[in-house]
């Protein structure tokens, strides 16, 4: 899951790249109390987390000071997790718990041997509260490695009511109705979706959601570890799918050339910003932060949003990521790593943050009245519900040449689909070569 | 380094051991002179560049020998080539425009009052850096003229001799008695004669783009010999409006031309009224066609598409030669205040031209400070990076990909496959040389 990284990207791609490898920085040293179980003992947490996120963290780390006495140090690491904590392990001084942002960095992890599995106690929380799903997501080679603390849901169409009231249409519930639905907003005069096409991982997303509700999750975790080509039928089935939104210049703001000069905030202003200039934007729950933030948009009232739709046939997709929490083999202080991976896993320490805001949690046993605001609240239920059919989002699950890298494989050849949408099983077989390419390395 | 390759004297007669001496600590002050700088460039220049070489021949994780798989490789990928061809097209041009850029500044400047405010002005760029300076340019080149300055100033310079059309995003509802014509135009389906009411719906148009004066559509009741009608908004604010059917809330659109057609001539003219109603009148007998031309729905200019596939690497370009015009300005001026004067003073006395001296006397002495601009130039321009890498946008990166780029992309940006890029390396290095070879023999010869 890259959703911060990507906001991150999308925020400004220059400005990140100045200084998102070098944003370390060292959180403060929360005050412990002497007498309890971990007293004396500084627990280091390392994750991608800066700004509001790293705040809200902090109060869940706080929380763990309270309970037992341990000293928290939250280390942010930027963008690249993996060589922060690999040259962290290297000098001597790796952290000892590790909020993991992609399923990919986790197996690294794991294959390098630098995880210690998790206790017990954490398996059996897991076992109970969990969806079967986020286990197999945290697993490595048979071993649970991960407890996913903090969820993201990319299945969600933001909207303007302002926008669907003046269509005189209400949010669809099929793939094809939002077609219809997007027809009538452009009716009124005010295209219909805002798609950031220059940013290829939207378009990734776009593709994911029409593809899970369509060839179902078992075709999806093939085609996620390349068991099945790109050319399968399914695929072309699905960009087929995704082609009739795209080919049609009215649904989109711009025309498929002003999409692919939209980047991730500028499609969100086209729809949230002073001057509207679409109705729709499908993007994952954090289009709510971008709306709420920059654009002062009231979440719930002024910025709306629906779950991916289901294309015929198929159920509605629940695409996700989340942020693993992983113990350190070389931590020093194991056992208080491991007691705070426990207290992770309560659904207590989940309501901390989600009474914050800006968090979804996967836990079931979490009370869904502890979340801060309606729309988050919703969105954490369309997550829960989803149980065991929710998938990763499968561009973070590939080789980073294939489904995450600027101006390459699928975020170049889906951009490339989006310019013209007319042949669909030649873009399976340029995606295809790409994907046997990147897998191959 | 020339103290090395000096010869060390003959050698010396036996016996003459003191001489014998002094020459070997000579030769020892003079390794320990050199060698920190032969060490660092051994491990900053020549280790790497072997690395590479040798890197170059394994696959991506670096434990399997492949050979010339990599070379190989490399070519058969279509984006090396679209790198090959863009650093053909920086290398050619970029010098080039540069060095007369700068050739005719510094001439011109010469002439100029405030010369020196000038000279500053122009090398400022220079003390921005790249990154920063892809920014700047990024954002002149944004497609959107409300962000992208450049495309502001084109479109309203368009605009001043171009009025745009009233209804831009209008679009006639389908099935409803309308066809598009491929030129953007609309014509009824079916014929229509004298005595028939049309009434012609529209939607698309935001309810800001219809005119404050519109009045709720009223299609006008034509009499005999008239054909009338109504160009409206088919479309009701809130919903629950019939296609196709003029409902009470949905307003006409005026200002619309709306034509008659007669065997594919227009044999009338009008402009619909606030309430979107038109009236041909006197017409003959016969079957009509009523035509709404293209000129109503014609897109606003949307000016030029800098950041396209097409356009990417000139752009570039240009932000490279506001980088460095002041440098290629600044050098040749050097060279041209240090030009004989007297020779220029004669062919003026003689009669020539100012531009005979340009052309006969000025360029051909300034040919070794222009020959060494352009050799800096080109090394310089082969290794161009930063600004490709910012002010191309995602979707056209490939477009405007270059060696070093490509490079980058193939190693570390995604591909991880540092095999291939150590090859990529290669490539560009061989490409280098010549151009080193070129300037450290013309730097030898200058200084014999």
């Amino acid at each position: 899951m890259m959703t911060r990284r990507r906001m991150t990207m999308a925020g400004c791609c220059a400005l990140a790249l100045a200084l998102g490898a070098t944003a370390c920085g060292g959180g403060p040293v929360s005050a412990g109390g002497g007498s309890k179980e971990f007293g004396g003992q500084t627990l280091s947490v390392a994750g991608v987390w800066s700004g509001a996120e790293q705040k809200n963290f902090q109060k869940v780390l706080d929380a763990f000071t309270e309970k037992t006495g341990a000293k928290t140090q939250y280390v942010s690491t930027g963008d690249n997790v993996s060589t922060v904590v690999g040259s962290k392990i290297e000098g001597g001084n790796a952290p000892d718990v590790v909020m993991v942002p992609q399923v990919g960095v986790l197996q690294q992890f794991a294959k390098k041997n630098w995880l210690t599995p998790l206790s017990a106690t954490t398996q059996k929380a897991v076992g109970a509260n969990y969806a079967p799903v986020w286990k197999e997501y945290g697993s490595v080679g048979g071993k649970l490695y991960g407890l996913y603390f903090k969820a993201a849901h990319k299945s969600t169409v933001w909207y303007s009511p302002e926008a669907f009231e003046q269509a005189g249409v209400k949010p669809p519930k099929t793939y094809e109705e939002m077609l219809r639905t997007a027809q009538a907003v452009s009716d009124s005069g005010l295209p219909a979706f805002a798609v950031a096409g220059e940013d290829g991982w939207t378009l990734t997303d776009w593709f994911e959601n029409v593809y899970l509700s369509q060839a179902g999750p078992e075709k999806y975790d093939r085609l996620a570890k390349h068991e099945i080509p790109w050319t399968d039928a399914t695929v072309v089935k699905a960009l087929t799918t995704l082609g009739k939104l795209f080919a049609d210049k009215k649904l989109i703001a711009g025309g498929q050339k002003g999409a692919l000069s939209t980047d991730f905030p500028g499609s969100v202003e086209k729809v949230f910003g002073p001057e509207p200039e679409a109705g729709m934007v499908y993007e994952g729950d954090f289009v709510a932060g971008v709306a709420k933030d920059q654009f002062g948009r009231k979440i719930g009232e002024e910025a709306r949003f629906f779950p991916f739709p289901a294309v015929t046939g198929g159920k509605a997709p629940v695409v996700s990521g989340g942020d693993a929490a992983v113990v350190l083999k070389d931590g020093r202080n194991q056992k208080a790593a491991t007691a705070f991976l426990e207290f992770l896993a309560t659904p207590e320490a989940a309501a901390v943050w989600a009474r914050a805001g800006g968090f979804l949690s996967p836990n079931k046993k979490l009370d869904l009245a502890s979340y801060g605001d309606d729309t988050l609240r919703e969105t954490a239920k369309s997550l829960i519900t989803a149980g065991d059919s929710v998938r990763f989002d499968m561009s973070d699950q590939a080789p980073a040449a294939f489904g995450g890298t600027k101006g390459m494989g699928e975020w170049k050849i889906l951009q490339d689909f989006l310019r013209d949408p007319s042949d669909p099983a030649a873009t399976a077989a340029r995606l295809e070569a790409a994907a046997a390419k990147a897998y191959k390395g | 380094m020339t103290t090395l390759t000096t010869p060390v004297g003959a050698a010396p007669a036996r016996g003459a051991s003191p001489r014998r001496r002094a020459e070997r600590r000579r030769r020892i002050i003079a390794l320990a002179f050199v060698l920190p700088a032969l060490l660092l460039l051994g491990a900053l220049v020549v280790h790497p560049v072997l690395f590479s070489v040798g890197r170059s021949f394994f696959d991506a994780s670096g434990s399997r020998f492949v050979g010339g798989e990599n070379y190989a490789e490399m070519f058969r990928d279509p984006a090396t080539l679209t790198a090959i061809r863009n650093s053909a097209i920086w290398v050619v041009v970029a010098p080039t425009l540069l060095t007369g850029l700068g050739l005719i500044l510094a001439v011109l400047v010469e002439k100029v009052r405030w010369a020196t405010a000038f000279k500053l002005l122009l090398f400022m760029p220079m003390a921005v850096s790249f990154l920063a300076a892809g920014i700047i340019f990024r954002l002149a080149y944004e497609e959107d003229p409300d962000k992208g300055v450049l495309n502001a100033a084109v479109v309203g310079v368009h605009d001043a001799f171009k009025e745009s059309s009233s209804y831009p995003t209008a679009r006639a509802r389908e099935g409803q008695g309308l066809d598009r014509a491929p030129d953007g135009s609309y014509r009824t389906t079916g014929a229509v004669s004298p005595g028939d009411t049309v009434t012609l719906g529209f939607v698309g148009v935001p309810p800001a783009d219809v005119p404050a004066g519109a009045k709720p559509a009223a299609p006008v009741r034509a009499g005999a010999g008239e054909l009338g009608g109504a160009v409206y908004l088919d479309f009701t604010p809130g919903g629950g409006g019939r296609p196709g059917v003029v409902d009470a809330a949905e307003r006409g659109l005026p200002g619309m031309t709306v034509e008659a057609e007669r065997d594919g001539r227009a044999v009338a003219t009008a402009t619909t009224a606030a309430d979107g109603s038109f009236r041909f009148g006197e017409l003959a007998a016969g079957s009509y066609t009523v035509r709404l031309p293209a000129a109503n729905f014609a897109p606003p200019y949307e000016g030029v598409s800098w950041l396209g596939p097409a356009l990417v690497t000139p752009a570039i370009i240009g932000a490279y030669l506001w980088i460095w015009t002041g440098f290629a300005m600044v050098l040749i001026g050097a060279g041209l205040s240090s030009l004989p004067r007297d020779a220029l003073e004669a062919a003026r006395m003689d009669g020539a031209s100012e531009w005979q001296v340009f052309r006969r006397i000025t360029v051909p002495l300034l040919a070794p400070v222009l020959t060494v601009v352009f050799v800096t130039l080109v090394i310089n321009v082969m290794k161009v990076f930063d600004l490709i890498y910012i002010i191309a946008p995602g979707p056209v990166q490939e477009d405007a990909t270059v060696l070093a780029t490509q490079m980058w992309l193939v190693s570390f940006g995604g591909g991880n496959n540092q095999g291939l890029g150590s090859a990529l390396g290669v490539l560009l290095l061989l490409l280098v040389i010549p151009a080193m070879v070129f300037n450290v023999r013309r730097f030898r010869r200058s200084q014999s």
